[in-house]
């Protein structure tokens, strides 16, 4: 019975928490683009601005709902809180420090999942897909269905990469747990020997969250805007929603499987997670500033035919390695 | 008594999503309901210790083959009608001797399954390593390992098979 | 603990289900759909047998049954896409070509 509570504890807090970290990371973006821009960025509501967030919010929920009359009103409902829940569902196995101890207990600092977490996190985010083309076909609209069938496309293709690239830390952990992945690299980070599959990680983890630049399927002058393009207010905020928790849930990934999970010098670990999963993020923000955007089939092209033969030769090659040396 | 209600409910929601596959009209809701039929399924296999087998139906099943039905139940379905209501072929009183065919079939699978002789309880608690990853890639790379090469070579036909079935015809 | 019989039970019922929704259905993606709910019945089977006897060969056959039943969908679906592209209704009694 203690579990269930404990467990009900944490994932409470843990949904509270991301989507505290979605409000600031809608400021921190605009703030940060604006910067790489020369323009100061939101600065009226607020010290720097930081209000904005809440004023946008309240702005959401005040929004005349338009839902399109040919649409498929259960389906067009559901899809964004699919979105959503898986993208705050696969949070749960990620473990944000090491585990404490309260009341007695030893309290691990991820909700569950004990060996299989990994697998875990793929087959929600793999969940999480139908939200993209459920939303894309429910809003009887050409341009919203294409645009859902293209993202999900998408997903589904550098979804093989990442699992491939995630397989060569797997062979060299010798576990699907994540506790056990962050406490191999106590000596040495896993982005030293699995160099080839973070590099691997780190494109994917993009594509995956359809960011900049592989976000052809909802950039503005392409599909309108691709599957949420007949979504409005809260609905629309909760695919954002599910957008940037979706970004924090792979940056925790990349932070747990290459750069060593919660291990830091002088710091509390919890910190030291926040840091590095603040980096991702900047790195997120950092791209869209930058770089272009890809073309559609060019974006396919290189998900299939450079990506994934690469992430096979560094499984096949992690593997032939852990073979050697054991 | 927690994995009582949790069998319960996963069951339930297994059989509503099997009777929507049956009884939908709209192909989406019916591979909507699928879906929620094979999620149910996934936390059943998780109640029998098959996490591996769980986490694999969620993320193959449900999460690909699921997702390939959807692309095509949307673009296909787009531009075409629903079958006609009165067709030629169709035999008077479908449904009703489908449902008959349905209970015989059930009958006979009942008791197909009572001669094999399922206890009322479950033999013993699962050793720790029963249904993990660990255990099954053993099994499927020492004992079944042929089993394993062949599905390789199924699915590399499939590849080709579609692949070619999808050429435009010239 | 929840006797294996409920298990075998369920599976059956959605077995069931399943056949009776292949005989009902004329469009051939939900009666494809149907053959999946059967599939879907014989793994949950093969799980709880695999869960009495503790025995690995149940998981394995629910592995490749996932695997070869994912490989008929795609050329099930191709095939059927082919067919029916150019058709005005989607129904499989139309596919009655052969006659006698």
């Amino acid at each position: 019975m203690l579990t269930v509570i404990l467990i009900l504890v944490k994932g409470l807090i843990t949904a509270v928490l991301l989507l505290s970290a979605f409000g600031l990371m809608t400021w921190v973006e605009r703030k940060v683009l604006a910067r790489f821009q020369f323009r100061p960025g939101p600065n009226r509501l607020g010290p720097a601005g930081v209000m904005q967030f809440v004023a946008d919010g309240l702005k959401l929920v005040f929004k005349e709902e338009i839902i399109p009359t040919a649409a498929d009103r259960v389906v067009y409902l559901m899809a964004p809180f699919i979105s959503l829940t898986a993208a705050i569902v696969a949070f749960a196995v990620i473990p944000w420090g090491p585990p404490i101890h309260i009341f007695g207990q030893t309290v691990s600092m991820e909700i569950g999942g004990p060996n299989i977490g990994i697998l875990f996190v793929f087959a929600v985010t793999s969940l999480g897909v139908y939200g993209l083309i459920l939303g894309g076909w429910a809003s009887a609209n050409k341009y919203s269905l294409l645009g859902g069938l293209r993202s999900t496309a998408q997903i589904i293709s550098y979804e093989l990469a990442m699992g491939l690239a995630v397989t060569g830390v797997l062979l060299a952990a010798g576990s699907a747990d994540l506790n056990t992945i962050v406490a191999k690299q106590y000596h040495l980070w896993f982005i030293v020997p699995q160099i080839v599959g973070f590099i691997i990680y780190l494109i994917t983890m993009v594509a995956e969250t359809n960011r900049t630049p592989f976000d052809l399927p909802e950039a503005e002058n392409e599909l309108v805007a691709g599957y949420h393009t007949e979504y409005t207010g809260l609905k629309w905020a909760m695919y954002m929603m599910a957008e940037y928790i979706n970004m924090i849930t792979v940056s925790g990934l990349a932070t747990t499987l290459f750069l060593g999970g919660w291990h830091g010098p002088w710091l509390p670990p919890e910190i030291w997670f926040l840091i590095k999963v603040a980096a991702f993020m900047y790195f997120f923000i950092w791209l869209r500033a930058t770089l272009p955007r890809l073309r559609y089939d060019r974006l396919m092209a290189f998900g299939w035919k450079v990506l994934l033969p690469v992430a096979l030769l560094n499984t096949l090659a992690t593997a032939v390695w852990v073979a050697v040396a054991r | 008594m927690l994995s009582t209600v949790v069998f319960w409910i996963a069951a339930a929601l297994a059989v509503s999503g099997a009777i929507g596959v049956v009884a939908t009209r709209n192909p989406v809701h019916t591979a909507l309901s699928l879906v929620l039929t094979m999620l149910s399924l996934g936390v059943l296999f998780l109640l029998l210790h098959a996490e591996f087998l769980a986490v694999v139906e969620v993320l193959v099943y449900a999460g690909a083959v699921m997702v390939l039905f959807l692309f095509v139940v949307t673009l296909l379905m787009a531009g075409v009608k629903p079958p006609k209501e009165e067709h030629h072929l169709r035999l008077a009183y479908q449904t009703l001797i489908a449902g008959l065919f349905g209970l015989i079939l059930f009958v006979l699978v009942l008791h197909s399954m009572t001669g094999a002789g399922w206890v009322g309880t479950l033999a013993s608690p699962g050793a720790g390593s029963f249904g993990s990853i660990a255990s099954f890639g053993t099994a499927l790379f020492t004992r079944y390992l042929l089993p394993f090469e062949l599905t390789a070579v199924v699915l590399l036909v499939a590849v080709i098979g579609v692949v070619v079935l999808g050429r435009e015809q010239e | 603990m929840v006797p294996i019989g409920d298990y075998l039970v369920l599976s059956a019922v959605l077995f069931v289900i399943g056949g009776v929704g292949v005989l009902v259905r004329r469009n051939p993606l939900q009666m494809f759909m149907a053959v999946e709910l059967m599939w879907n019945a014989v793994n949950l089977t093969f799980v709880a047998f695999a869960r009495q006897y503790l025995d690995m060969a149940g998981h394995i056959f629910v592995f490749l049954v996932i695997t070869v039943a994912a490989a008929e969908v795609a050329i099930g679906l191709a095939i059927i896409v082919m067919v029916f592209r150019k058709r005005e209704h989607v129904d499989v009694d139309d596919l009655s070509l052969m006659k006698g």
